[in-house]
């Protein structure tokens, strides 16, 4: 029986976030949350190869009681169980902290069920730190593949996986032993339409929560503020470049507007490699 | 009198340097002059490190030398021929622990992601990803001058300023392009510094099988001269042809926003922008890309941004030198017609 255990993120649509052009002000009002894009690839992944070899796929998170919906939505996409843990103290929780908390957590689940395969995704879009996932393996002194996008083989039998890791130059073939992390990209697996079974099951599913008080006994001052060592220091907005010139083309025609932009680009002296020196 | 030591790692392949280490040293270097007087007066030595992992790569940190290394470790083994997470991140962590750097700067690319987690959860400490600003300044309360870690933070609309008070290294992530390359100097001296390999083939834990290598040219975005750049203003995934008819007419190559990777039109190795890649391109043409700030914040660093958008109230228009409101499909058509005849008038 396989046991995949996959931690998974809510986070903001940051393709959704504004500025308020009038106030300057970051718009948070509507900003739609999401199940972070990667922990969804990396979930359907586990989903995958639980069909394929027989088992369970255990979801944990770490966040606020409003990640009960994402933890649903993994119930709909396939897991069996899910498990928030949530508490003030938790409450701005830098990387270390953050994978300090999950550790634990999944330190804890293991000894209830030996885990096979833990799945994270590469990052979370809020942050894009990718962090955790290796912040993580370090802590539970295990193997890790990240940039995964290809699960080849699990071998229960021989303890061992065969996975595809995506690097900006090539894509290695890894063997690893299990258990094993990996942090995942999106081909690493479709995400699939819902079963309706999993579907009717998830929308009445009540995640169990972990909290400081326990089962796990968490050290204070390993979580949240006081077991971040980063604290912001200072926020501010960013520094605009001053805006460049507007041509319309439905003013001065096409072949007029780029003309200009051209000129531009090459008194600029940018085009030089293609055009030679500038003029 | 002790050391404070500024720390890069030194990233390469297969005897390739990665360009961001060059950048970074020039980074550390710039960072150690910040402390200067305060360690002077105190009879402190300052020093840029490097730190160097592989097999037969002695030459390398010569090379690192030359580019701003006071000193360079070195842990040269077959056990390093290519990076592992396990055994590069417990090596680097025993030399952490060895020589106590105070600040350890590790390009964000995908190898040094990797490991910049694994080594700052190993030796306990912070790590601030990503940083688009580095200094060491004054913190009231803080005895010597700590690393201000500037980075984006909510898709790009706040600036957040990272510090680490107590832990040490305070570590931080900086991607390729975000800082200038330093001048090559020959004439630098420094020294190497062989480190004993303390782990083995069976700590690594992961045997690399293969390696299949990119049939197709590799997207070289970060270090391009050129990028023309296509958005969701496209309408569909066939305008990338003609995105990729202008890139290859100026010698470029072609990235895209978010959306478009998103939807599926073309690959995340040709995406720009936060969740992406940074780029700072000499000329960056944005065709159909409205100007999402996680987008800007990956490509404001060009020397010159043209923006086509057909909505003349399209936030690209506020980072480009020149922006041109029109139907894309009827400017690049005519952008290619006036590079083709430049070129014929001066051949």
């Amino acid at each position: 029986m396989f046991h995949a255990l996959v931690a998974v993120k809510q986070v903001p649509d940051t393709t959704n976030i504004r500025i308020d052009p009038e106030t300057g002000n970051l718009v948070r009002e509507g900003v739609p949350a999401i199940f972070n894009p990667y922990d969804a690839h990396a979930l359907a992944a586990a989903v995958e190869w639980k069909r394929k070899l027989g088992g369970k796929v255990t979801v944990v998170s770490m966040g606020p009681p409003s990640f009960i919906v994402t933890l649903r939505e993994a119930i709909e996409m396939g897991a069996d169980e899910a498990y928030l843990v949530s508490d003030r103290k938790f409450a701005g929780a830098d990387t270390l902290a953050t994978s300090y908390v999950l550790a634990e957590t999944i330190r804890r689940l293991n000894e209830q069920d030996p885990v096979d395969m833990i799945f994270f995704g590469k990052q979370a879009i809020d942050g894009d730190t990718a962090q955790v996932g290796p912040g993580v393996a370090t802590r539970l002194d295990l193997p890790i593949l990240t940039y995964a996008v290809k699960i080849r083989d699990i071998d229960l039998e021989a303890r061992k996986a065969i996975v595809e890791r995506k690097t900006e130059r090539w894509v290695e073939v890894v063997e690893l032993p299990l258990p094993v992390m990996l942090t995942c990209d999106k081909e690493i697996a479709e995400i699939p339409f819902a079963p309706l079974p999993d579907l009717i099951r998830s929308l009445k599913y009540d995640p169990e929560v972990w909290t400081m008080a326990g089962p796990v006994e968490f050290d204070r001052g390993q979580v949240g503020v006081r077991g971040s060592p980063t604290i912001v220091y200072k926020m501010g907005t960013p520094e605009l470049p001053e805006p460049g010139e507007k041509i319309n083309t439905r003013e001065v025609g096409v072949e007029a507007a780029v003309r200009e932009a051209l000129a531009k680009a090459e008194s600029a002296g940018v085009l030089s490699a293609v055009l030679g020196g500038a003029k | 009198m002790s050391t404070r030591r500024f720390w890069v790692f030194i990233e390469q392949e297969e005897g390739h340097i990665h360009p961001v280490s060059w950048e970074l040293l020039g980074v550390a270097n710039k960072l150690a002059a910040d402390v200067r007087d305060e360690a002077t007066a105190e009879g402190d030595e300052v020093v840029v490190e490097g730190v160097l992992l592989g097999e037969g790569v002695e030459s390398l940190a010569q090379e690192a030398i030359y580019h701003g290394a006071n000193r360079i470790y070195l842990l040269d083994g077959p056990v390093f021929k290519y990076y592992r997470t396990r055994p590069y991140s417990k090596s680097i962590a025993k030399l952490v622990k060895k020589y106590e750097p105070e600040v350890f700067l590790i390009g964000a690319t995908t190898l040094g992601r990797d490991l910049a987690g694994a080594i700052a959860t190993a030796s306990h400490t912070g790590l601030t990803a990503d940083c688009t600003q580095l200094e060491m300044g004054e913190v009231k309360g803080a005895k010597h001058k700590l690393l201000l870690a500037t980075r984006p933070a909510f898709g790009g609309n706040i600036m957040a300023t990272i510090v680490c008070r107590k832990h040490r290294p305070q570590m931080a992530s900086v991607r390729p392009r975000v800082f200038p390359m330093p001048e090559r100097n020959p004439a630098a001296q420094g020294d190497i510094i062989r480190e004993p390999v303390m782990v083995t083939e069976d700590d690594a834990m992961a045997t690399i099988l293969e390696i299949i290598r990119n049939e197709g040219e590799n997207v070289n975005l970060e270090y391009a001269d050129i990028i023309v750049s296509g958005g969701r203003g496209m309408g569909s995934p066939d305008g990338f042809a003609l995105i990729k008819e202008l890139a290859d007419e100026l010698g470029g190559v072609v990235g895209a926003s978010r959306p478009c990777v998103d939807a599926g039109w073309i690959g995340y190795e040709h995406q720009v922008g936060q969740s992406g890649k940074t780029v700072r391109p000499k000329l960056y043409i944005a065709a159909g890309i409205s100007g999402a700030l996680q987008h800007k914040v990956g490509m404001q660093g060009s020397d010159f941004i043209i923006a086509i958008n057909n909505d003349p109230n399209a936030p690209i228009f506020e980072v480009a030198d020149v922006g041109i409101i029109g139907d894309l499909y009827e400017v690049i058509p005519e952008m290619l017609k006036q590079i083709r005849a430049k070129k014929e008038a001066q051949a």
